[in-house]
Order: structure tokens, then sequence, then C-alpha cells
């Protein structure tokens, strides 16, 4: 039997050089004269251990890394294709079994389980590892009743607003139209963040049966996924994914036997970070400028060309399958409060083992940094998380016993959103991550309403004002200022990209005022 | 993507119109396939896209201009972009920023003089974990330190000779 050998197709992986590890493992076995089967698989996400080579053993998968191709010799004279062997090839870069590394091993991947275990391509090899069992077991319901299970399950929506996808799904499938439409929303721009990407790169087709199964439950029969174009990567294996699929009838006319028609279509964003908001995502799908929508009408009743468009996040429907197929009461089991299920992390910036952490919500974020992260990167010590990207609060180290949980971050003044940490250390100037979070949101302010398209730009003179001002009395009024002026964009702003830069600015203010060369005192109004 | 073809040829625009107007949405479809092909959407192709469309000249320049995708000059041989966001904040990427514009001597949104190398920011990469990120000529690369870019810019000078 010839050897399996796996070398992630993630863009993480390959921007360590996975492909060059590849290929040198291809080149060697060339030159030995071994038969050798290689997959490109997703990551395993632990990125701090890419390139990560995996080799099918006996006893499951064996994991060597960092690997670069200057190791290959090396790993193959270690016996490292040995399929019999106990722990696979002795080697300074075996971890042993994959499914034993702690980081892997103590998590609970529901919507990931497959990602960096399958080859992401072959609707075979996905139909193997249970793929397509939450559309078999819809379409054999009443839409009611996936809108009950969707409901039941608590899933609320993981592109950041956490709104709970059953009434989103409710209201389109009662809405009566000529045409409707399921959209993904797969313009990930947090940074921090890259679960959906991950899911694109590692496992499109659980996208791919979450979406049909949102076009079943409403009778939708055409869907777009909003692609962001920086994931070229991810444009790839999608359109890969979706051309496996209209060539086995999962897609298309009559799919998966029934008499349902879906079909679905990758579109690209533009560099857009306001595109990522619903309604201006629906304005450049149709052609034009990313510009926010008033609400209401809400998408779900007047979406894409006006018509009822269920629209969610890439991980809100690559989870529908695995609550379809389980079910709500499996699937509302984990979690905490009223925050269900599980919630695919992403450990990023300055964090020593960066990558994806799926877990049920209650996690705190300690275990996050500390027990999966290991700490800062460079080693000094932790100073600040912005945790939901670029419109979520920072958070000092004394914080960290705050649960991923929607209510409990809402109340600290913070978001979850996409489930994305950024991890600082001590060298971190909080004054400066406060004036960034105005100048971001003046670069991509869509403009359609003033608190947002002014306000950016004006919030950014204050903080440079506050730190010229000597004198205490005019400090407090320019703070007085910034107060009026956050206020004005949480309040007045159309969407949350001006309604929740304030998130940041205040955070930073209200737990770092020294970075602001002011006292705790003079920011006793933040809360 | 070739940087190099960058001459406007307005029987292309035309033909990329006519062909993608009547997909739902063409604008940007169109708008894509011109950049991929001249690496820049060409002033002078609006008034094509315009009328293939039945859209006035002002709404498509107000979505050229809309996304920071769209080029409104042709780029420099190589491109690169340069993540400025958090992420990559936390791991040097301020510092790194000013390192890439000391070496090409250009600012973001330039090209150096001698058509060389354009310089672009782009906010987020989706490569967290690996920060600080970039791309150089549609290749994405980790953990980028200073002297990691010094590297790939002699390996992209050597390769043009």
């Amino acid at each position: 039997m010839s050897a399996t050998v796996y070398v992630p197709r993630d863009s993480s992986a390959l921007s360590l050089g996975a492909a060059k590890v590849a290929g040198a493992i291809a080149a060697e076995a060339g030159r030995r004269n071994i038969d050798l089967r290689l997959v490109r698989n997703g990551s395993r996400g632990m990125f701090w251990l890419e390139p990560m080579v995996e080799v099918e053993t006996a006893r499951g998968r064996v994991a060597y890394g960092p690997v670069t191709p200057a190791d290959i010799p090396a790993l193959f004279d270690s016996g490292f294709l040995d399929s019999d062997s106990l722990v696979g090839g002795d080697h300074r870069l075996g971890l042993g079994l994959t499914e034993e590394i702690g980081y892997l091993r103590r998590q609970e991947r529901l919507t990931f389980a497959r990602v960096g275990i399958v080859d992401p391509v072959s609707l075979e090899d996905y139909v193997a590892h249970g793929g397509y069992r939450g559309l078999a077991r819809a379409l054999s319901m009443p839409a009611e009743k996936i809108v009950e299970e969707i409901t039941e399950s608590g899933l609320r929506g993981r592109g950041g607003a956490g709104f709970p996808a059953g009434i989103k799904w409710r209201t389109t499938q009662q809405a009566s139209a000529r045409q409707k439409y399921v959209v993904c929303n797969a313009d990930e721009g947090d940074s921090g963040t890259f679960s959906d990407r991950m899911i694109m790169e590692g496992d499109p087709f659980v996208l791919l049966e979450g979406m049909t199964i949102a076009a079943v439950c409403a009778g939708a029969t055409q869907g777009y996924i909003y692609l962001r174009s920086e994931y070229p990567h991810a444009l790839r294996t999608l359109n890969e994914a979706i051309g496996a699929a209209y060539q086995r009838e999962y897609l298309g006319e009559k799919i998966a036997g029934s008499e349902h028609t879906f079909n679905l279509e990758v579109r690209l964003g533009a560099g857009a970070y306001i595109c990522g908001e619903e309604t201006a995502m629906l304005e450049s799908l149709e052609g034009k400028r990313g510009m926010v929508r008033y609400k209401p009408p809400v998408p779900a009743i007047a979406g894409l060309f006006g018509q009822p468009t269920i629209v969610n996040n890439v991980v809100s429907l690559a989870t529908v399958p695995v609550i379809l197929e389980r079910g709500a009461a499996f699937y509302k089991e984990y979690g905490m409060g009223r925050s269900r299920g599980t919630l695919p992390i992403q450990l990023a910036g300055n964090v020593k083992h960066p990558g994806l952490v799926e877990k049920a919500f209650g996690v705190t974020l300690r275990d996050l940094v500390e027990d999966y992260g290991g700490g800062t990167w460079s080693g000094r010590p932790l100073r600040a998380v912005q945790v939901g990207g670029p419109l979520g609060a920072y958070f000092p180290g004394s914080m960290l016993d705050l649960p991923m949980d929607y209510e409990a971050f809402a109340a600290k003044k913070g978001i979850v959103g996409h489930g994305g940490i950024v991890v600082f250390d001590d060298t971190v100037d909080l004054a400066r991550q406060a004036r960034w979070a105005f100048e971001f949101c003046a670069i991509e302010s869509c403009g359609k309403c003033t608190p947002c398209r002014i306000g950016s730009t004006r919030g950014a003179e204050v903080l440079d004002r506050i730190s010229r001002i000597a004198r205490t009395g005019d400090r407090q009024a320019a703070i007085g200022l910034l107060r009026d002026l956050c206020d004005t964009m949480t309040y007045g702003s159309l969407c949350a990209l001006g309604g929740l830069t304030p998130l940041p600015v205040l955070s930073a203010l209200r737990h770092f005022p020294e970075d602001f060369g002011l006292s705790g005192s003079d920011v006793a109004w933040t809360g | 993507m070739d940087q190099t073809q960058n001459g406007f040829d307005p029987a292309v625009v035309e033909a990329i119109a006519a062909r993608l107007k009547n997909r739902p949405g063409a604008l940007m479809l169109i708008l894509h396939e011109i950049q991929d092909r001249f690496g820049y959407v060409p002033r002078e192709g609006v008034p094509t896209i315009a009328h293939a469309l039945n859209l006035s000249r002002a709404e498509v320049h107000g979505v050229v201009t809309f996304y920071h995708d769209f080029r409104h000059q042709p780029p420099g041989r190589n491109v690169i972009r340069l993540c400025r966001a958090e992420s990559c904040q936390a791991m040097g990427a301020v510092a790194l920023a000013e390192h890439v514009r000391g070496r090409l001597g250009v600012g973001f949104g330039e090209t150096t003089r001698d058509g060389d190398f354009t310089l672009e920011a782009v906010y987020c990469l989706g490569n967290c974990g690996c920060s600080p990120a970039m791309v150089l000529n549609d290749e994405l690369y980790g953990r980028v330190s200073p002297a990691r870019f010094d590297e790939l810019l002699a390996e992209r000078k050597e390769g043009r000779r």
C-alpha cells in the first residue's frame, strides 16, 4: 500500500512555504521510487507548526512541523512514511499523533469537524466523512420544521452581530415572492479573523451544504457567496467544490434527487471593509457602491434585488449541516446562557500559539490566550487583547476571566464579534490604537451617514488635541467633547462601523488612561 | 497576474462589457475583469461600460472609485500589498511599513520612479495567525520581518535581470 501524506493548501500554510514543501516531498519520493499519495488538505489551525506535514499510519495520522524543504531528505531517512510505524518516524520535527496534540484534543470541533482532515475538493471524501447527511434530513422535513430546528438550536449569527439565525430564516421562508435568494457573507474583513477562510479553503462543501439547506428551507433557487478579493485561494477551492457539486447534482436542478433547484455562484468584493455589513454587501452584489441601506425593510423581506434573502456568515451557514444532522438538542447542549453551541475562535497577533480553537461558548479569554495561546509570541508581558475585530474593545490582562459569551461581553462594553482575539504585548500604545480605530473608520466609511463619515475624522483630531493639552480643565473639556462625539456615533450611525468605532476608542481610554497621559479620574465617566 | 500588460485597448473593454452585461450585478464583474486584464481600470473605458449597462458615466465612476481594489493608473511591474491592520500591528507592522517605505522610497499608493514596485496598503489578508502579512504579486507571505522583506525584494530584483 502506498503512503498517504498531507500538506495543507491553506493560505497561511502557503504563506510559510507549504507549496515548496509539497513539491520537495513529491520530488524526493520520485528520486527514491516511492509511490506516494499527496493530499493537499486544509489546515488543522496550529499556525506555529505550519507547514505541518501529516502521514497516515496504522494508528492514525502522525504530524511533523514546522517543515521546510531542507528537512525533507532527513524525514524520508527517518522512515516517516512507514505506515506500520507506531508513532511515525523518529525525527526532531515529529509531533506524534495529530489528534493527540493537546491544542487539538481539547477542542470541541463541530463546525470545523472535517477541516484539515478531508481533501477539501473531493466530494467523495466529504460524503465519506458524514457530508450531506444534514441535507438528506432537511429534505425529509417540511420547511417549517427546518426553521424550528435552527431556531431551537440557538444558532446566532457568527459574522459578528449575533442575531438569531432562526428568525431570519422564518421571515424569508414565510415571505412570498417569485424569486428568493440565499447569500453567504464571506467578506471576512476583521483583523484577527480567518475562520471563514479556513472553512472555505479546508471544507468548502460544508458551506455549500449549509447554503443548500437554507435554500431548500426558504424556497430560494439562487445563491451567491460574496467573497472578499483578498482570498484568492478560497476562490479557487470554492469554485472547484461548486463544480464538483454540480457534477454530482448537489447543485443545479433536482438537487440530491429532490424537486428543488439551487444554483450557486461566487462573487468577488473589491477591498471594501464596509461590504461585510449585510446591506452594503447586497448593494455591492447588485453592482453598486457598497453603501449601507436604511433598515427596515430587512434583507429577509427585501434583500438582494429587492427580493426576500437569507443572509448569513460563512461560519453560521457551515454550522447548519451539523445541526440538521445531529439535531438542535445536540447542538444546544454546548455553550452558556443565551450563547449556544460552539464558536471557532481565532488567536492572532502577538501570541505564541496562534490558530483556530473551536470551543463551546463559556471558555474564558484566559483559557484561550494563556492555555491555548501560550502567552505572547515575543515573550514579553501581555498588556491588551482586542476581541471581535477592529470594532471590538481592548481589554487589559486583568479582565481575562471573561467568558466568551455575547451577553457577558456586552456587559463589559465589548463584543464577541466574529471570534477573533488579537494579543498585544507591553510595547503597545493604546492611544495610538484608539486613534487608529478612528482612522480605520474614516478610511472604510461608506459616507452615507454623517456620524460615521465626519465623526471618525473629528474623533482622531480630538484625540490628537487631548495628547497635546497641558491644563487639566482643558483636558476634561476635550474629553467631554470626545464623549459627546462617541455618543453621536454610537446612537446616530446607520450601521455597526460608525456605531461600534467608539468601542475600541473608549475601552482604550477606560482601561489604559495612562497611555493618553490621563489619570483614572479623568476618564471615570467611561464607566 | 501579469502586471506588465497595461496598454489600454477600447475594443477589449467593449468585448468584456458586452459579454458580461446581462449577468445580475454585472458592473462589479466587468470592473474586475478589466482590472485583471489591464492591471487598472482605465478612465477612458468608463463611457463604454456605462453605455453597455445603460448607466450614467457618473454611476460607473462612482463604483470604480468606491472600492480600494480598483486602480486608476497602471501599477508597477511588481505590486506589494502590505497589511496595516491590528493583528499585524501587534507584530510590528508599523515598523515594517516604515522600513518598506524607506527601502522603496515611496509611500502607500505610489509607484517607484523606475516603475518597478507599487506599494499598496491592505487591511487584513486573513493571515493573522502569521502576522505581519504581505502579498507580493499575488503570493501571500507570513511573518514578514524587515530582513525577510529585504530578502524577497532582492529575489524580485534578481528575477528581473
